[in-house]
């Protein structure tokens, strides 16, 4: 067994000491830490559960918290590997990495004959619906605003894009120009800060 | 880890807070006094600050706050300590008037590191328009610095931190996960440039909000700061309604989430689960990391308003144009019978 003495320190340092001894060790072995807050002794047994350590945690008295954790050799490895989190200037992480953005700016598909578009647009959201993986998030502005409100001709398939677990945002700015602020049916109100930063995270923007 | 760093900045700012249980258990005890009817907001309701009307048409918002070092920079360190306090002012629907220092410094220590730390709080003060008037001193082992900050506000026009009405809005002014951020450059996993976004959240009064928010109806404001966004929406309930709220709609430092992942917390966010996770539902696909960052204790964090719905959206643009990456996060609905469901958290 070997002792992690974190006595005096606040996390996240506990947790820091922890994952280096785990990542030392070679053998299957029990890492026990010592710490004097219930607030990481917590921390501490949470992180074993998560990545799979048996832990148990017990409280000596008030001021001193004692938590086990047995690592497998083969666990302790795994560890070493663990790339620390992707650096914000080299890739983003899965929450903020929003892959294929549909950004809607008219009401219309493509350009031309709006009355031909109308018919288009109402394809392409239900080729969206039918896709193996649809897009997860979806933006709506200028004219693209009417496409999430009341009586447009493609609100049954957003709905449907939603039930999927789409993100729909419409810019709030635009219901408002349009008079439409009370009639929006699917999705949510954004505003441009959160339009540019989502479009400009996206891995892939598709525009209609 | 550098290891002077570690003893200047242990564990600061708003993490640092008593955890809100063990507070009210103390604060009940306290004898309540006699009641003074110009006393408008005081112990009960834990709010932002006090409020004490002098007049028909002024108030006084009184309002105090320091803490340990959570940067290792004392000049920003002074500066994210005056704009936390201000905040208090700010979240009342407030104007700060006049501030005093408050400041613990080990003698032993070189003057030059205080005098930093004032300079920076005193600049923050100047912007926030309002004066500093003077302070107080003592010998200490660790470093603490911080203000009280005493502001008017018309009494007609108090911003409550409960008082949330079904059908309101909720918006979030500032991101989330200053806490996060700070465990994480404690460990050495936070990147130069990504702090530099987190120092300059910290270090942005919340003077512009409040003012955008001047001209509409709110209904309750606070500041987001050690209870984490969870502890403060429990408040905000208030005990008579509920919210609902998108996790991916609230603003938020863009590897919060992967630093949460890596157990890279604070104290202060188990203290504020055990708070608030008997009023909280999270929906499945709401992870851990993601229930942490809604858990994290901010610094200086943002105002977060429950406006009416008719004035959220110009509200937000508002916010928007005063450079706030503000959101609309949730809504709130009526009371719910059971308590857990107070605040319900979706993924999307």
């Amino acid at each position: 067994m070997i002792t992690v003495d974190a006595t005096g320190q606040v996390c996240p340092v506990p947790v820091v000491m922890t994952k280096k001894a785990v990542g030392s060790l070679t053998a299957d072995d029990d890492v026990e830490i010592l710490t004097d807050n219930p607030e990481s002794a917590a921390n501490l047994e949470k992180m074993a559960q998560q990545k799979g350590f048996p832990v148990t945690s017990q409280k000596l008295d008030e001021r001193h918290f004692r938590v086990v954790m047995h690592v497998t050799a083969e666990q302790a490895r795994k560890e070493r590997e663990i790339p620390e989190p992707a650096s914000a200037e080299t890739a983003c992480p899965a929450e903020h990495s929003r892959g294929t953005v549909v950004v809607c700016s008219s009401g219309v598909c493509g350009t031309g004959d709006d009355e031909l578009g109308k018919i288009l647009i109402k394809s392409f959201f239900f080729s969206l619906t039918q896709l193996d993986v649809p897009p997860k998030t979806f933006i709506f502005y200028n004219g693209g605003a009417k496409l999430t409100c009341e009586g447009s001709p493609v609100l049954e398939d957003i709905q449907t894009l939603i039930a999927n677990g789409a993100d729909v945002m419409t810019c709030g700015t635009c219901l408002k120009h349009y008079g439409l602020t009370d009639r929006l049916r699917a999705g949510r109100i954004t505003n441009m800060y959160e339009i540019a930063e989502t479009m400009t995270g996206a891995e892939k923007l598709v525009k209609p | 880890m550098k290891e002077d760093e570690i003893i200047f900045c242990r564990s600061g700012g708003c993490t640092a807070k008593l955890g809100a249980r063990a507070l009210s258990h103390v604060l009940e005890e306290l004898p309540k006094g006699p009641v003074d009817p110009a006393l408008l907001v005081g112990y009960d309701s834990r709010d932002d600050a006090a409020v004490y009307q002098i007049s028909d048409d002024t108030a006084i918002v009184h309002t105090l706050d320091f803490f340990p070092p959570m940067v290792s920079d004392p000049y920003l360190f002074g500066q994210i300590a005056a704009v936390n306090a201000l905040s208090d002012v700010y979240a009342m629907g407030g104007q700060a008037k006049t501030a005093l220092n408050i400041v613990c410094f080990p003698e032993s220590m070189d003057l030059n590191i205080l005098g930093r730390i004032l300079q920076g709080g005193s600049d923050k003060v100047l912007e926030a328009g309002a004066c500093l008037a003077g302070g107080h001193s003592i010998n200490d082992t660790d470093i603490k610095y911080g203000l009280s900050v005493t502001g008017t506000v018309h009494p007609s026009r108090i911003w409550p931190n409960y008082g949330a009405r079904p059908g309101d809005v909720l918006i979030l002014c500032k991101k989330l996960g200053t806490g996060i951020l700070c465990a994480a450059q404690r460990a050495g996993s936070a990147s130069e440039r990504e702090m530099s976004e987190v120092y300059r959240s910290m270090t942005r009064l919340n003077k512009d909000a409040a003012q955008a928010a001047g001209e509409y109806l709110i209904h309750a404001c606070t500041d987001v700061t050690g209870f984490g966004l969870l502890g403060h929406l429990h408040e905000m309930m208030g005990g008579r309604c509920s919210c609902r709220i998108s996790y991916a709609a609230v603003p938020k430092f863009q590897r919060a989430e992967a630093f949460a992942g890596e157990f890279l917390i604070t104290g202060g966010a188990v203290k504020n689960r055990n708070y608030a996770e008997g009023f909280v539902t999270f929906e499945d696909t709401v992870t851990p990391a993601q229930q942490e960052v809604l858990y994290d204790p901010q610094t200086a964090g943002g105002l977060l308003f429950s406006v009416a719905e008719k004035d959220a959206e110009s509200l937000l643009t508002e916010l928007y144009a005063a450079r706030y990456p503000a959101r609309i996060i949730g809504s709130v609905c009526g009371r719910k019978q059971n308590p857990n469901e107070e605040i319900l958290v979706t993924c999307l």
